[in-house]
């Protein structure tokens, strides 16, 4: 009896082994199952177009009777937002991520942090239902335009959607600073400030870089509020008009593509996908690097 | 602190050292009041525009073309199908998988291959997992669109979170409770079942929380997988069924209906409902590290 139920609890904890080792398995599954899927789905129309036309092609006329299928002006587009969105938001989330870390007082902390994880849990449309309400049409009287939905818009509103993310690594880099180097230098004789600047964000640059890295990210992978804020027709970007992302050629078409066009939104994916990879790629190495874990 | 800078500040200290200082604790000054002015100006804005439009019958009808309103319950149910169901599976996935990294591998290669694997998880944008649920759930598996492959797409999406968040506690449980357990005689399962688990309940509830967050704020996924429709239904109906969620409901109001009222209305709601999953994460995260001391 007792060595029936010896056997019965070994059976329990060998089948619990197995369980819960494919759990963990299962990961590397999901991502291969995605790289697969978009690779299956995304290679014959790149193949189909040729490489060279479909990454450089500066035209892109999916529905016309010649079709065209060159995703250069959205590659340009996502990569001159994605900048815009950081020269905006990196001054504004570091200044602010170093006050918050160093100088403000408890309490101005716990009012404040709450405001920036709200701000980083709004959800995407609701950024891009303001976006439209209030950004587009300022733009258009103050430049006097025709369509305020422009790059510029959707620059904005990227950089006020990457700043919670940009602050809160920030934060953690700088606080993983060890205090001796902030007294070291007070005891040299420069005063607070100086300290922050000259040595404590000089210790925790790989930790803020990792915060611009991540913002990238985020930035370069946003479809909703840039699909209602840009304008979505496929321009060379130029910051007055109207132009789609990488992310909103996918979206808007999908609903109506067809064959080869259907296919080449596919390949676009793939395209997006290879730059997070490589973005995924620096940003581990940072982190690695800066010591900060990722939230 | 800053009492003591303004006044070193102005105690002999050469004048571009004092300039340095000062421009640097304006440009953090600013940049600070900028922020918090953007969040107080996206809640008002949100708030006082929605708030002539909130009553009772938006949010409790469906909408009607014979009478000509809109209302959002449909949208409210698909959200909280779409939601329950999607952490119901994400749950176990999760734990189980921070439990094999944390209790039972061995192998440290391995345990690099699935951290690698879920970080990229985690950096994958939102509409390559919509377009991936399109193809793979609703093509491939044959669920049509509907909101079990909305469902099944958020479950892929948001098990980073839960994994990073259980294996945070499954770190804080002491070694020796383990240790004492396996000394009494326990075998593994046994000892993670009945001492591990129990200990960082706090921990996955936090995880839990942090995934619904992220699943009612989610709509890019969501487009090509859940779909549109404001049907009322049942949670069997209706999660086999296409149904629109909160935020691809004020999408779809906004952009390509023109009927900014319900738009707003439905802003309100998902910022209320942003707010508190933040207030009970952040409540939970402070519970445990009482408890934890």
């Amino acid at each position: 009896m007792n060595l029936l139920a010896k056997n019965h609890k070994d059976n329990v904890e060998t089948i619990a082994s197995t369980i819960f080792l494919i759990l963990g398995v299962i990961n590397i599954g999901f991502v291969l199952l995605i790289c697969v899927y978009l690779v299956i789905a995304g290679l014959p129309a790149i193949i189909k177009i040729g490489p060279i036309d479909f990454l450089f092609g500066a035209k892109w006329a999916s529905t016309a009777a010649e079709p065209q299928f060159g995703i250069l002006p959205f590659i340009l587009t996502s990569i001159y937002g994605t900048a815009g969105a950081i020269v905006i938001g990196l001054p504004l989330g570091f200044f602010t991520a170093v006050y918050l870390a160093k100088i403000a007082s408890k309490k101005v902390r716990y009012v404040i942090e709450p405001l920036i994880d709200l701000l980083a849990g709004i959800p995407s449309v609701v950024y891009g239902f303001i976006g439209m309400l209030v950004l587009v049409p300022s733009i258009r009287s103050l430049f006097s335009l025709p369509d305020g939905a422009s790059l510029f818009a959707a620059i904005i509103v990227l950089a006020v959607m990457i700043l919670p993310s940009i602050i809160k690594v920030s934060i953690t880099a700088l606080e993983a600073v060890p205090q001796e180097y902030e007294l070291g230098s007070l005891a040299l004789g420069a005063n607070e400030i100086e300290t922050y600047y000259r040595v404590v964000v000089p210790a925790a640059k790989s930790g803020i870089a990792a915060a611009v890295v991540l913002g990238v990210g985020r930035a370069i992978g946003e479809a909703m509020a840039v699909m209602m804020v840009a304008g979505n027709a496929a321009n060379m970007p130029s910051l007055f008009e109207s132009v789609r992302f990488l992310t909103t050629a996918v979206a808007s078409e999908m609903s109506y593509s067809s064959g080869l066009q259907r296919e080449a939104l596919f390949s676009i994916a793939l395209v997006l996908f290879v730059f997070i990879m490589m973005i995924n790629a620096t940003l581990n190495v940072l982190l690695k690097r800066g010591g900060v874990k990722r939230k | 602190m800053s009492d003591k800078t303004a006044t070193s500040l102005h105690s002999g200290i050469p004048l571009p050292r004092a300039m340095y200082a000062r421009t640097l604790k304006g440009c953090m000054l600013v940049c600070l009041s900028l922020t918090v002015a953007l969040v107080f100006f996206l809640i008002l804005y949100i708030l006082i525009r929605a708030l002539p439009h909130l009553s009772w019958e938006i949010v409790s009808t469906k909408p009607s073309y014979l009478k000509g309103t809109i209302g959002v319950l449909p949208d409210i149910l698909n959200t909280i199908y779409l939601v329950v169901t999607a952490l119901i599976i994400v749950l176990p996935l999760g734990v189980g998988a921070a439990i094999y990294l944390n209790e039972y591998a061995k192998s440290p290669k391995l345990v690099k291959g699935i951290e690698y694997a879920v970080e990229t998880l985690a950096g994958i944008p939102s509409i390559i997992y919509g377009l991936v649920g399109m193809l793979f759930f609703c093509q491939f598996l044959s669920l049509q669109t509907s909101l079990l492959a909305g469902a099944l797409t958020l479950v892929i999406m948001s098990i980073p979170v839960i994994i990073r968040t259980t294996q945070e506690s499954l770190k804080t449980v002491p070694q020796g409770y383990r240790e004492g357990a396996y000394g009494l005689g326990s075998a593994r399962w046994h000892m993670i079942r009945t001492v591990v688990l129990p200990c960082c309940i706090d921990g996955i509830v936090t995880g839990c929380i942090l995934a619904a967050g992220r699943m009612l704020g989610e709509s890019a996924a969501l487009l090509f997988t859940a779909g549109f429709a404001h049907a009322l239904h049942g949670y069997i109906d209706g999660i086999t069924s296409s149904g629109a969620t909160l935020t691809v409901a004020l999408y779809v109001y906004a952009k390509e209906q023109g009927e900014f009222e319900v738009a707003f209305v439905i802003a309100a709601i998902l910022l209320v409902l942003c707010f508190i999953t933040n207030y009970l994460a952040q409540a939970y995260g402070r519970h445990m590290k009482k408890v934890k001391g």
